[in-house]
């Protein structure tokens, strides 16, 4: 694998057609040059049907959707009148749940924007680029082990200082309690997940076994990323009441 | 006279012709020269691989996505000749729609639940494309493209949050814009230019409404346009190797 050459030139000689031509192809960075022998159908009108049938799905699943729930249409807006909770959309629950553990400074700002900087450098970084498995290289092993826990405790750390400091004593224990361990759930869960997978082998005759130990970085950063996106939002959305404390969600408030 | 014969007729009018150019039969030309000389299919190649059709790589989550937007903005359309935006007109227009436009409910439900799913499923394609490792160059900008449409998929849903001028959407937009003033320096600034003064107010909306139907249309329509050509410039869907 790691003498296997970085890059490989190739000659197109036919001068009488092309003038000189080099083409550098890095390894595993270029997809595009490695299945050009594949089969090939006609856009019109082969594709440009399956998009039909597949706006079809769509409509005929949102047509279904809309004959069977009605859109939310409470009161006229009242400025005299805040409702408790004030909720945003749904896609934005999980950034107002932050809201609830930092200052909007943190919350609103600081962690969207360095949300949308990360989500935008991605692909210009090699290391996710050429994907390799986290557990490629032995000598890293101890690094990746030891970097888990310390994140852990760091996101724990981030989500619960601020709860000790300005730590709002009017709630119950219960809402205290889970304010301070269910943040931490993803995390648990991917790193997990992470440490798992450093005792499969990427041969193992087991397909779950070889597909989790070969992941790399990117992979877990984001899977991470995405774990917590969706607990976040779902608390956000099913489990925050008055005074943005606990419920459940089928208890009205 | 067959269907297929008098379609064949049809697409060999001389007006037939004058609209779509390419003629008449099915060769692999006249199906190329269908896709070439269409200002909106030449966005693609002529010939895609077949195995960047099947469900596994993409999920259609793309097309899917795409799919609610164009019934975002047929069902918008329609909706927009039935409202006013003004304080208090803006829901009293809602209102008509539930009891006096015809099937004015189900309009207003197809439009709310195509926006809800639209800006789902652009989160789920996303998440698609990394996975698959479809971000790697060539397509690194085209990536770079989606994260802003992901954005626009977003500011448009929240606009248009705000326009049926209800208790739910006024607090919410309430909530998100006081979130603009926490940073720093022109944080104020900001939400003042977005709203019209310091307050959710009538100004507001109208801004709102402006955002909403004309600005950040245009803009995803122009950015989705840029989308499909890269795909076609970046050598078309990526498919994996195949093992051999
Ligand atoms: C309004 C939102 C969007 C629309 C309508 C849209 C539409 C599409 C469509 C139809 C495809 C074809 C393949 C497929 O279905 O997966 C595609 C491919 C792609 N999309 Fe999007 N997309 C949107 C947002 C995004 C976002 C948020 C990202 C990532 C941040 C993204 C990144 C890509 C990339 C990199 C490809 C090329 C994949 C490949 O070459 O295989 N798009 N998009």
């Amino acid at each position: 694998m790691s003498d296997e050459p970085k890059e490989r030139a190739e000659l197109q000689s036919d001068v009488r057609k092309n003038p000189r031509r080099i083409a550098f192809i890095t390894r595993r960075t270029s997809p595009q040059v490695r299945t050009q022998d594949d089969a090939r159908v006609m856009t019109y009108p082969t594709a440009l049907l399956k998009f039909i049938v597949v706006l079809q799905v769509a409509f005929l699943a949102l047509v279904w959707w809309s004959l069977t729930v009605n859109a939310p249409l409470e009161g006229i807006a009242d400025p005299m009148h805040t409702p408790n909770p004030a909720k945003a959309p749904w896609y934005f629950l999980g950034l107002q749940d932050l809201l609830h553990y930092f200052p909007p400074m943190v919350a609103g700002v600081l962690i969207p924007g360095l949300v949308v900087a990360a989500l935008i450098v991605i692909p210009y970084f090699n290391i996710n680029i050429e994907g390799r498995s986290i557990w490629a290289k032995p000598a890293h092993r101890p690094w990746v082990m030891a970097a888990v826990p310390l994140f852990t405790v760091l996101i724990f750390l981030l989500f619960a200082i601020p709860q000790f400091t300005h730590g709002d004593g009017a709630l119950p224990a219960v809402d205290r309690f889970l304010d301070l361990f269910v943040p931490i759930v993803p995390t648990l869960l991917v790193g997990g997940a992470l440490l798992l997978s450093s005792r499969y082998s990427p041969q193992s005759p087991k397909p779950f076994q070889r597909w989790l130990a070969g992941k790399p970085l990117s992979f877990w950063i984001m899977t991470w990323f995405m774990v917590e996106l969706i607990v976040l939002t779902a608390v956000g959305t099913f489990f925050r009441g008055p005074g943005w404390s606990w419920v459940l969600p089928w208890r009205s408030y | 006279m067959t269907i297929k014969t008098g379609f064949e007729r049809i697409r060999n009018s001389a007006l037939w012709r004058s609209i779509f150019r390419s003629g008449e039969g099915s060769s692999n030309l006249h199906r190329a020269q269908a896709v070439q000389q269409n200002l909106l299919l030449h966005l693609f190649s002529v010939k895609i691989r077949s195995r960047a059709l099947e469900f596994k790589p993409t999920w259609f989550l793309g097309a899917l996505t795409l799919s609610t937007f164009f019934i975002l903005v047929v069902t918008g359309i329609l909706l927009m000749f039935y409202y006013h935006p003004s304080v208090p007109q803006a829901y009293a227009d809602m209102k008509d729609l539930q009891f006096v436009v015809a099937s004015g409910v189900f309009l207003r439900n197809l439009h709310r639940w195509a926006a809800h799913a639209m800006v789902f499923l652009a989160f789920a394609h996303m998440f698609k494309v990394f996975y698959r490792g479809a971000y790697r160059p060539p397509r690194q900008f085209n990536w770079v493209i989606g994260v802003f449409l992901l954005l626009l998929t977003l500011l448009l849903s929240y606009t248009g949050y705000l326009l049926p001028w209800d208790q739910l959407s006024y607090w919410a937009v309430t909530v998100g814009s006081n979130i603009a003033k926490a940073v720093p320096l022109m944080g104020d600034k900001m939400r003042f230019l977005l709203l019209g003064g310091h307050e959710v107010n009538a100004n507001a909306l109208l801004r709102f409404y402006v955002l909403h139907c004309v600005i950040l249309p245009l803009a995803a329509v122009a950015l989705i346009g840029v989308h499909f050509w890269r795909i076609r410039k970046d050598g078309g869907l990526y498919v994996p190797e195949k093992k051999s």
